[in-house]
């Protein structure tokens, strides 16, 4: 069951890493509001023509796909500049995008450190510092960053995921207080164990594990930290701000 | 309206101050308590008014109204 806001009709809201897992399933909650849902995506048109479509059936009032890869800053800043040229100031962004590459401490490459930071932590602080201009601009600017609970409790062979993820808490307090005079708020999810593409690789053992750690018994459905999302972008939450959420089922108390 | 008057208008509301109290020496920082962010905000709200482009290394130098009026009557066309 998806929530409904109706301050998120027609409201631009640019979400990073929507092509699938849980970012999907924030732009089809995000469409279900009828948002304007604009997403960015690389190289592959016809995959992102595709969402496009799922997402105009779902109700979104419009949806704008730009091309760009997050780690790709000048053709970023290039195309957003032109999307807020062309639509106004966007006031809602989901930072979303991430990888991981889950590996022993000793086994760990600088260049899958620096592979991880940047893609989970660097390119969602300058996508959202570009922004901030533009910002300025808009009115009940909301900012949701995708952290995870690993980010607050740690995980054994995720290290630099961890580090990036809690990284991202950092930014988002720190986000929170120097524009808050402003009236920008921006907040961090932490989402647990959800089943995704990416958790269906894990191996069963594994799984089963997991859920043991888990008060409510069960892992989480991306509409779970869909719905969250929903709820901080919209002014529902407007007294909340530099939060670090969690939807684990109680997997961290 | 001469630029004077509108950096004047644009400055008075920023920092809430009555314009009769802000004078072309009149300082962002020292005198009317401005911080970084209002000083970015300000200098947006003066590209909107006069339709020009303050480079960031240039708004370092812009210090005062002066400072401002002076930039500005270099660069409006």
């Amino acid at each position: 069951m998806i929530t409904k806001y109706e301050d998120l009709k027609e409201q631009k809201i640019l979400i990073t890493g929507a092509t699938r897992g849980i970012g999907k399933a924030i732009a089809l909650a995000c469409a279900e509001n009828g948002a304007h849902v604009v997403f960015n995506y690389r190289g592959d048109e016809s995959r992102a023509q595709g969402l496009k479509d799922e997402l105009q059936a779902a109700g979104a009032s419009q949806v704008t796909a730009i091309a760009f890869d997050i780690n790709d800053y000048d053709t970023m800043k290039t195309n957003l500049d032109a999307f807020v040229k062309e639509h106004g100031a966007i006031a809602k962004l989901v930072n979303n995008a991430g990888i991981s590459r889950d590996q022993l401490a000793m086994k760990v490459k600088p260049e899958e450190i620096d592979e991880v930071l940047t893609t989970n932590l660097k390119s969602a602080m300058v996508l959202t510092n570009h922004m901030s201009r533009q910002f300025l601009k808009a009115k009940e600017v909301s900012i949701v960053n995708m952290s995870s609970v690993v980010g607050l409790m740690g995980n054994k062979a995720q290290t630099v995921y961890a580090a990036s993820k809690a990284g991202m808490i950092g930014y988002t307090k720190s986000f929170a207080k120097e524009l808050g005079s402003r009236k920008m708020r921006c907040n961090a999810i932490c989402p647990g164990f959800i089943a995704t593409e990416m958790t269906d690789d894990l191996a069963e053992k594994a799984r089963e594990e997991y859920i043991k750690a888990i008060p409510l018994g069960d892992y989480g459905s991306t509409e779970d930290v869909a719905n969250l999302t929903l709820f901080l972008l919209s002014n529902a939450s407007k007294y909340i701000t530099g939060e670090a959420l969690k939807v684990d089922g109680g997997l961290y108390i | 309206m001469e630029i004077q008057e509108k950096v004047i208008s644009i400055v008075s509301e920023a920092a809430n101050v009555e314009q009769g109290n802000i004078k072309g020496e009149t300082s962002f920082v020292e005198d009317l308590n401005l911080d970084s962010l209002d000083m970015v905000e300000m200098m947006m709200k003066m590209e909107e008014e006069f339709g020009v482009e303050i480079p960031e290394d240039k708004t370092e130098d812009l210090k005062t109204i002066n400072d401002v009026t002076n930039y500005l009557k270099a660069n409006v066309n």
